[in-house]
């Protein structure tokens, strides 16, 4: 009896730490988006996905707007707050360099906190789930309609991320300028658009994330830094600007934490990330699927 | 932007006071105001200003009754202060961005807590412990970050810093976790235990006297020299022969340790400490203080100290809620308008006007 209920309870660890860790991942995507084409870091990642999902709470609970059209009116807000970062606060800035890109986007980062706290105050919200809260029994364990949602949705985006990258104009620019920024403005692309786009797109990954995730955990004005650091710990752990790395780092993130606060300590929880983020740096900074030589030729 | 750090790293092997007199005896004019360093004298008018300055200070508080309420808050300046210019030499001069230098304020106001009210140290003893502490825990932390570069540098001293928060959280028993550590002794000295404000605003504003001249005396250093030609490239300063990860340890370890200087005045005034006064939000009030004072000169690290501890200590009250976006907007103004701060507004007027 107590062999199955440890069984059970590490698959349900297993369960909570992949629908937290495609959480992370869609983070991770969101900075290697920007990554790609600026080779900066927006540390400002974090705040996306906690307006994405408090901009929904506005929608779809305060005016009761149904999912359908909730849903995407959140992502255009969110994204055209990521096109205002690059407009306001990322192109003004005459001399870019790693240092004051950094800053830049902290101090946005904390605007932007700041003012979600104006607007929603400091106590956490909840968000009805896409389809219903009666937990499905899977093996002792149980598993939330809304954590198949968050795993589908990462799917969903990654799959039309590929797509985008793979198969249209505008993503093959956003890949020139990923690798070469000052030829691809040589034969004709936007580099400044293109970074504008690169911003609008990771918001609205960001945005996606926040929705799916505020049903399950809720969702306050600060979080945004706590999931931007882990969303970094799962970008590097997979290897800068690669997306299946996101994935699979942001999912082994998930697990790390979800296994660790089960099974060692609760109190540690948000430690035990932080420390796999640590070791990363400091033993393979070029992340696991990752390659040694990009990550020297990068400029930062 | 990289080229004018390439021709400061050139004259290391003169003295500055010399470069400072024959360029201006032949009369040409250097336009970059930080590369090249201040001339002595300036700075030593500038020092014994700013000690005639603090000294007068409590005197004028004595007679003027709206200073007098500010004096509780100068001690928290000056504690600050301590941190900004240790985190100015890091950052501002060897160019290496730490966002959790807060985490070393709390290992110094922590070891000092701990060990008087746990163990009964002299709390005298608990600084240099503290510096010791802290001393080691950067040398371990910052080795392999210090290889770090750029963005992975901010984070890895990030997560370091959200973990020794959760550390002082947890350990429940030592730290007395979330609902803090009380009771910690005050300091004194010769048996006359500092009671007053007063008392602790001398002893502080010392403090901050001695780091400062330490300081500007390594930035005038060859150790000064070479850190700032890492600032400007890694890849130049290693070609002229600047042992480029052993200087960055150095004043890592070293900003690491004043820091923890600071903590230990910070716990033994206070007497209380609880985590939240060593979050990665202090972290980056600090690089909000560095960057509004101006990031590549001491002075603007003092006069930042000033502004943000009375805006968070005296003048945020009014809007409480809108703290953190006004935190926000004053780095995002500061970055676009005014990169080298507060203090490089003197050098823009005195350019406008010459011309």
């Amino acid at each position: 009896m107590e062999e199955i209920s440890f069984a059970s309870q590490l698959l349900q660890y297993t369960i909570t730490g992949i629908t937290i860790g495609s959480i992370y991942a869609m983070v991770a995507i969101g900075f290697n988006v920007i990554y790609n084409v600026t080779e900066a870091i927006n540390f400002a990642q974090g705040e996306f996905v906690m307006l994405g999902g408090l901009v929904m709470v506005l929608f779809r609970v305060t005016l009761n707007i149904p999912v359908v059209i909730s849903f995407p009116l959140t992502i255009m807000v969110v994204t055209v707050v990521g096109v205002l970062l690059d407009r306001l606060v990322i192109r003004p800035i005459r001399k870019p360099s790693v240092l004051s890109m950094i800053i830049a986007t902290i101090g946005a980062a904390f605007f932007i906190k700041g003012a979600a706290m104006f607007i929603w105050g400091k106590d956490p919200f909840d968000l009805p789930p896409f389809t219903g809260r009666n937990p499905i029994n899977f093996l002792g364990a149980v598993i939330l309609p809304q954590s198949l949602w968050v795993v589908g949705f990462l799917v969903a985006v990654v799959i039309t991320l590929t797509l985008f990258f793979d198969r249209t104009i505008l993503g093959k620019a956003l890949r020139a300028c990923a690798v070469n920024p000052n030829a691809s403005s040589l034969v004709g692309i936007n580099v400044q658009y293109m970074i504008l786009v690169s911003f609008a797109m990771s918001a609205a990954i960001g945005a996606v994330g926040g929705i799916v995730i505020t049903p399950i955990s809720l969702m306050e004005y600060d979080r945004g830094a706590m999931l931007a650091v882990k969303g970094f710990a799962a970008c590097v752990l997979g290897g800068m600007g690669s997306f299946y790395g996101a994935v699979m780092g942001g999912l082994i993130i998930g697990l790390i934490e979800s296994l660790g606060a089960g099974l060692i300590s609760s109190g540690y929880k948000d430690a035990f990330a932080l420390l796999v983020l640590l070791f990363v740096l400091f033993l393979k900074p070029s992340g696991l699927f990752g390659s040694a030589e990009i990550s020297k030729i990068r400029k930062f | 932007m990289k080229l004018p750090a390439a021709r400061e790293a050139l004259p290391s092997g003169r003295t500055c006071g010399e470069c400072a007199h024959c360029s201006s005896s032949s009369g040409i004019r250097f336009e970059t105001g930080r590369d090249l360093p201040v001339k002595k004298s300036k700075n030593s008018l500038h020092l014994i200003g700013f000690g005639l300055g603090l000294l007068l200070l409590p005197w004028l508080a004595g007679h003027v009754e709206l200073l007098g309420h500010y004096m509780d808050v100068m001690v928290f300046v000056g504690i600050y202060s301590i941190l900004t210019i240790s985190l100015c030499l890091l950052m501002g001069y060897a160019g290496q961005i730490s966002l959790g230098h807060a985490s070393f304020f709390g290992i110094g106001a922590y070891v000092s807590g701990v060990m008087t009210t746990r163990y009964g140290v002299n709390p005298w003893l608990c600084i240099p412990i503290g510096m010791g502490v802290c001393a080691i825990v950067a040398f371990v932390v910052g080795a392999p970050s210090l290889k770090l570069r750029g963005h992975y540098l901010a984070m890895a001293t990030l997560a370091f810093c959200i973990i020794v928060t959760i550390v002082f959280n947890e350990n429940v028993e030592l730290t007395g976790g979330p609902d803090g550590l009380a009771f910690i002794p005050g300091l004194s000295v010769m048996g006359h235990p500092l009671d007053s404000i007063a008392k602790y605003y001398y002893l502080v504003w010392g403090f901050v006297l001695v780091t400062l001249l330490l300081s500007l005396n390594i930035i005038r250093s060859r150790i000064g020299r070479a850190m700032r030609s890492i600032h400007g490239s890694e890849l130049a300063a290693s070609t002229m022969g600047v042992n480029v990860s052993k200087y960055k340890i150095v004043v890592f370890v070293y900003s690491a340790a004043l820091a923890s200087v600071g903590g230990s005045l910070y716990a033994h005034y206070l007497n209380f400490l609880s985590p939240a006064s060593f979050d990665l939000f202090v972290s980056i009030k600090l690089l909000i203080m560095i960057i509004l004072g101006g990031m590549h000169s001491l002075w603007g690290a003092v006069v930042g100290a000033v502004l943000i501890t009375f805006l968070n200590y005296e003048w945020l009250h009014y809007f409480e809620e809108a703290e953190g976006m006004i935190y926000g907007l004053i780095i995002l103004v500061i970055m676009i308008f005014l990169p080298g701060g507060l203090v490089s507004i003197p050098g823009k007027v005195r350019s406008l006007w010459a011309k």
